[in-house]
């Protein structure tokens, strides 16, 4: 478990730079704010003990997705995002939404009693978890691990198509 | 004292963040990430309640980390999709702005 004297300030970090990938007017600035708020997320996820989830998250997300998205950024001429006026009304209108919605999620967390656990103590003889989890992986779940693959399989076959036919 | 609360909170924060973006911006790419984060809130919410519920033999429930490895991997693989429908339609009609893109039929 983390302290308390770590976990907020992390928090607060990671949902500020969350923050900044909706409001920075610049694509690569918000791409930029999307890898700090992952890599938060990946040091939430290690003071939860699971370290497997949180190196996966920094090397599939800050690493490979993020690399992506910077290179469709660059590749996309979008100077033109930023001349745009804001419309203030609809803007509103969907800021009032979110906040409706985050009012009606944080009343149920609190009306619940099971929010109000504290960290239980693992017990003592426990194994690592990329361990249990690839145990899981290739007993339990070994089916929907093939399916995993073949989906793999069939987005990279449809960005190959997407990319090599011409759209008109 | 950090509790399941606490990780819950912070959780529906990141998540309803996401959801704002979706509903404000009206770039592609930035409604792209915006749901990369709605993606990363529900793992966030799923590995507390794996550490916070733990099995009879004192384990944290790794069903919900196995879970949590799918939707990674189903979100880089719909990452990859989305991104070339992006390059194909910039290609098309010069614009990422979704108030230009507002018919199916090309």
């Amino acid at each position: 478990m983390m302290p308390p004297l770590l976990f907020w300030p992390v928090a607060a970090v990671m949902l500020v730079f969350g923050a900044l990938v909706i409001i920075n007017r610049n694509p690569v600035a918000s791409a930029l704010s999307l890898v700090v708020c992952f890599l938060g997320l990946s040091v939430l996820f290690m003071s939860l003990d699971a370290f497997f989830i949180g190196i996966i998250q920094v090397l599939v997300y800050a690493g490979a997705v993020m690399v992506l998205f910077l290179f469709i950024i660059m590749l996309l001429d979008l100077r033109a995002e930023e001349r745009r006026r804001t419309n203030w009304l609809a803007s509103a209108g969907g800021a009032l939404v979110a906040f409706c919605f985050l009012a009606q999620i944080l009343a149920v967390i609190s009306s619940t009693k099971m929010s109000r656990q504290s960290f239980p103590t693992l017990s003592p003889q426990r194994v690592d978890d990329v361990h249990s989890v690839g145990l899981l992986l290739f007993g339990n779940y070994n089916l929907p691990f093939q399916v995993i693959a073949v989906l793999i399989l069939a987005a990279t076959i449809g960005v190959i198509v997407l990319s090599k036919r011409e759209l008109r | 004292m950090t509790t399941l609360g606490s990780y819950l909170t912070v959780s529906a924060i990141l998540f309803t963040i996401g959801f704002a973006g979706v509903m404000l911006r009206r770039n592609v790419i930035i409604i792209f990430m915006a749901l990369e984060l709605m993606l990363n809130a529900a793992n966030l919410s799923l590995v507390a309640f794996s550490r916070f519920r733990l099995t009879p033999s004192g384990l944290p429930n790794y069903n919900a980390q196995v879970l949590v490895f799918f939707i990674i991997t189903v979100a880089a693989a719909e990452v990859a999709v989305g991104l070339a429908i992006i390059v194909a339609l910039y290609r098309a009609r010069r614009t990422t702005h979704i108030g230009d893109i507002s018919q199916l039929k090309f």
